[in-house]
């Protein structure tokens, strides 16, 4: 570039790419762009599954096989969409206030904690009624994952402590803090776990009802499916339909409108990651309580960050975090089907790529404009 | 003036954004060793063409020729490389980086060793030789305001500009400042440099420009009027497209009780120095009360105070005898107190949000929008309609985004808000900033309308035409104090006591 170019000589192609902003979001266009994003992924997926010699059709029909080919499976599906959905909620609630809360492992793990004290300290006894057991499980679990929020939400709004960092070190405490709990005070015979829990402190399957129902013989989906879907219609409700969930849209928008317009944004803060956290502590509870029935270090696959994947690619909308969830957890179940075990974690990988990337045709008119000569 | 030769023309030059024809084959000439003003309202498409001029943009028809040469100018190296150099209105430079570091930011040389010495020295010759005084060492953050625009002068000098473009160089300054501003300009000139200002205050265009290149709507209006000789009138005439500033009918009318008073407030700005010493003015039911002055003497904190918005080191602001300063934001908005703020777009509005969000601001607590914890969206939807219908707000529906109004649209938005809460008491700061002629009238006659219903108003505006049309008595603050009132419009007077020269 020197100071007499006069003009830069460029490839002379018949048209140019113009990108205009977009004045209007019609809206079907973003369910459309991320299922085409999603399309796009399983394509790249494909392409380089076949490049590693794989045959990707296979491979899809297997991984579809895996998590949807059957009601059992499928049923392991929603097992581990539960945890996702209740995660993505909490995540999607902070988020729309713009508060990034990557803290939702920590307050899973302390939302599994809490409800195992209620059985390991213990407070309840074998004979203690099932729904006793369980509503103080719930409880105990929604509080322990909200003192985990409250933390960083006191620090925010008292010493502006940037909550990314706070959010995602409490997760090492609380990792260690069950550790704690399951190598010395609750350990059984030595080993890293609490003992099995009582058949009281178990959430109730499908299969328990198999006497009365025979289709749901072998199904594993608890009730904390129940608790997941109550959860996405609360949110729902909250964001959309209360003061509280406009002043929390308005926050997120622009800080400065919601101050000027009264709303206490620092109250806001510590409620939204306290809400955020206690329904990730529902998650733990959910796991602990509802699949692995006992206090043990291996209980998260990182549901507690693919929660914060989900909640984006749902574009903070509670029931399409439902669906993402679903699809997410059948990706996760089919880790465990298939091998090599990488794939559907390159594909999870991918797919969130695209989905990132196909943001910008929603702001964006992108068009091929022939060149004018 | 002799004839010099051009060093700038501009011929044809049209560009267009969506929606809008911001230049309109417009032409503009730039003489060697001149100060050439390029007047007109906001949005008259002043900026547009010399970010054009600065590669910032590509126009989309007309050429560009500098010192007789076509060129092509598709960036701002481009430009500065052809000696072309603006300095914008909100400066680019790097907080914590000094002086120097910031000038040699982007360079190709040095390469690699910053030799900072040298060119420190370097820095100091040049500020020197145009007499734009300025530590080399100290760090950006230290600097004021003044300084820190003399840094991007510095810097553009220093890449070897000759065409110096200045986008509202003013707006940011004290008096003083615009003084010593003015100085160096001219100085500038002197040594052969030839500078574009960029300007809608037509006072310091015709103190400090040759001639002057007025706009109207992405037209010129008037190309190459010499300024001598010319009236400020005739100039305001060009800009505006008509013969007299709007002038407002203000009906005489007898203040009720006592609504607003404030009593000796002190506070400090954001940089914790003192922004208020002891500020106390009182409003009457139906009255319009001016505050004049030049930005940053303490209006801002002034109307942060009152809103509850800062918190306050001394004094009381009391509505109807309840006191308001730090109090809550909701306290005062329940009290009646209405708040237009000088920041339309980062205050008072989400921007992503809708219409629809954007208009229950105020009302979202009460009946019937707001029930217990419940928000009826349906209510919502209705209340905007007739919010939208009412106050003439033109946009495609409720639903539309609220950064997609134009500023006179979303003042409407802001006015229709703030006026149907049924304020007892407003505050208003720069309402008609940036907006067209037509949406000044607007405002002006909104806030009349509101006079009329009894309102206590305070009017925060640096327009002297706004203030003296709408007021009914001014105030007039300087250095974080009221230095006077104004009662019978005597210009001369306000003027005198803006500058602290009384």
């Amino acid at each position: 570039m020197s100071s007499n170019t006069p003009s830069l000589p460029r490839a002379r192609l018949p048209f140019t790419i113009s990108v205009t902003p977009r004045e209007r979001v019609p809206g079907w266009l973003p369910a459309a762009i991320s299922v085409g994003a999603i399309a796009l992924a399983l394509l790249i997926g494909g392409v380089i599954l076949a490049l590693v010699g794989g045959n990707p059709i296979v491979a899809y029909a297997q991984i579809a096989r895996s998590s949807f080919g059957s009601l059992d499976v499928f049923s392991d599906t929603m097992v581990k969409a539960i945890p996702l959905i209740l995660v993505g909620l909490g995540c999607a609630l902070a988020f729309r206030m713009r508060l990034w809360n990557i803290g939702a492992e920590g307050q899973f793990f302390m939302g599994a904690w809490g409800a195992s004290a209620v059985v390991l300290i213990p407070l309840v006894s074998d004979t203690t009624p099932s729904w006793i057991v369980i509503t103080l499980m719930l409880l105990a679990g929604m509080i322990a994952g909200a003192a985990w929020g409250f933390i960083p939400g006191i620090l925010k709004s008292r010493f502006n402590v940037n909550e990314i960092i706070s959010t995602l070190m409490l997760n090492y405490i609380a990792i260690a803090w069950n550790d704690f709990f399951i190598f010395g005070v609750w350990s059984e015979g030595g080993f890293q776990m609490s003992k099995t829990f009582p058949r009281n402190a178990w959430l109730p399957r499908l299969a328990d009802y198999a006497r009365q129902v025979p289709a749901f013989s072998g199904l594993t989906t608890h009730l904390g499916l129940l608790f997941a879907l109550i959860a996405a219609v609360a949110v729902w409700l909250l964001l959309n339909h209360s003061r509280w969930g406009y002043e929390i849209r308005l926050i997120g928008d622009n800080p400065r409108a919601a101050q000027y317009a009264g709303v206490p944004i620092a109250r806001h803060a510590v409620l939204v990651l306290m809400l955020s956290g206690a329904l990730a502590g529902l998650a733990g509870m959910s796991e602990i309580s509802g699949v692995v029935h006992r206090l043990q270090g291996q209980i998260s696959p990182g549901y507690g960050f693919t929660g914060i994947i989900v909640a984006w690619l749902a574009k903070l909308n509670p029931f399409a975090i439902i669906l993402v969830a679903i699809l997410f957890g059948a990706l996760i179940l089919a880790g465990r089907e298939i091998q090599p075990s990488g794939i559907p974690k390159m594909i999870q990988g991918i797919i969130l790529v695209c989905l990132i990337a196909s943001d910008f045709l929603l702001r964006y008119r992108v068009r091929l404009v022939r060149v004018e000569r | 003036m002799t004839e010099a030769p051009n060093v700038v023309s501009m011929r044809g030059i049209v560009k267009r954004f969506p929606g809008v024809l911001a230049n309109d084959h417009v032409d503009f000439d730039l003489r060697r060793g001149e100060i050439h003003a390029l007047l007109g309202e906001n949005g008259a498409g002043k900026s547009t063409l010399m970010n054009m001029l600065a590669g910032l943009y590509r126009p989309d028809g007309g050429t560009i020729e500098v010192r007789g040469q076509p060129v092509a100018l598709g960036s701002p190296r481009q430009a500065i490389a052809a000696g072309i150099g603006m300095i914008h209105q909100h400066f680019m430079l790097v907080p914590s980086q000094s002086v120097t570091e910031n000038i040699l930011l982007g360079l190709d040389h040095p390469r690699f060793r910053l030799k900072l010495a040298e060119n420190e020295r370097k820095v100091a010759d040049l500020g020197e030789q145009f007499g734009l005084k300025v530590d080399p060492r100290a760090k950006i953050w230290q600097l004021s305001v003044g300084e820190q625009q003399r840094v991007e002068i510095l810097k553009m000098l220093y890449r070897g500009a000759e065409v110096l473009i200045l986008d509202e160089p003013t707006a940011v300054l004290g008096p003083h400042e615009t003084e010593q501003l003015f100085k160096t300009l001219r100085d500038m000139t002197a040594q052969g440099k030839s500078i574009i200002f960029i300007s809608h205050k037509l006072q310091e265009v015709k103190a400090i420009a040759d001639r002057v290149t007025v706009l109207r709507r992405g037209r010129v209006t008037a190309a190459d009027v010499p300024t001598a000789g010319t009236s400020t009138a005739d100039l305001a005439r060009l800009m505006v497209g008509r013969n007299v500033l709007f002038m407002a009918e203000r009906e005489p009318q007898p203040p009720g009780e006592l609504v607003l008073d404030v009593q000796a407030l002190v506070a400090d700005n954001d940089r914790g120095l003192p922004a208020l010493q002891g500020v106390s003015l009182q409003i009457r039911a139906g009255e319009i009360v001016g505050i004049a002055g030049v930005a940053g003497n303490g209006q801002r904190e002034l109307s942060e105070v009152i809103t509850g918005l800062r918190r306050c080191k001394g004094g009381h602001a009391r509505l109807n005898g309840a006191e308001l300063t730090n109090q809550p934001v909701r306290r005062a908005i329940e009290r009646g107190l209405a708040h237009v703020p000088e920041d339309r777009n980062h205050v008072g509005s989400a921007p992503s949000l809708s219409l629809t969000d954007n208009l229950i601001m105020k009302q979202y607590l009460q009946e019937p929008i707001g029930r217990g914890w419940r928000l009826d969206s349906g209510e919502a939807e209705a209340f905007a309609n007739r919010l939208k219908q009412a106050y003439e707000i033109s946009a495609p529906s409720v639903d539309t985004q609220a950064r997609l109004l134009s500023g006179g649209n979303l003042q409407r938005l802001i006015l229709a808000r703030e006026i149907t809460a049924q304020p007892k008491c407003m505050i208003a700061m720069q309402p008609t900033q940036g907006l067209d002629v037509g949406a000044v009238e607007v405002v002006h006659r909104l806030l009349l309308e509101q006079r009329k219903q009894g309102v206590a108003i305070l009017l925060i505006s640096e327009e002297l035409d706004e203030l003296l049309s709408l007021s009914d008595r001014i105030y007039v603050m300087y250095d974080g104090k009221i230095v006077g009132e104004v009662a019978d419009g005597d210009i001369e007077r306000i003027g005198q006591l803006m500058t602290g020269s009384v």
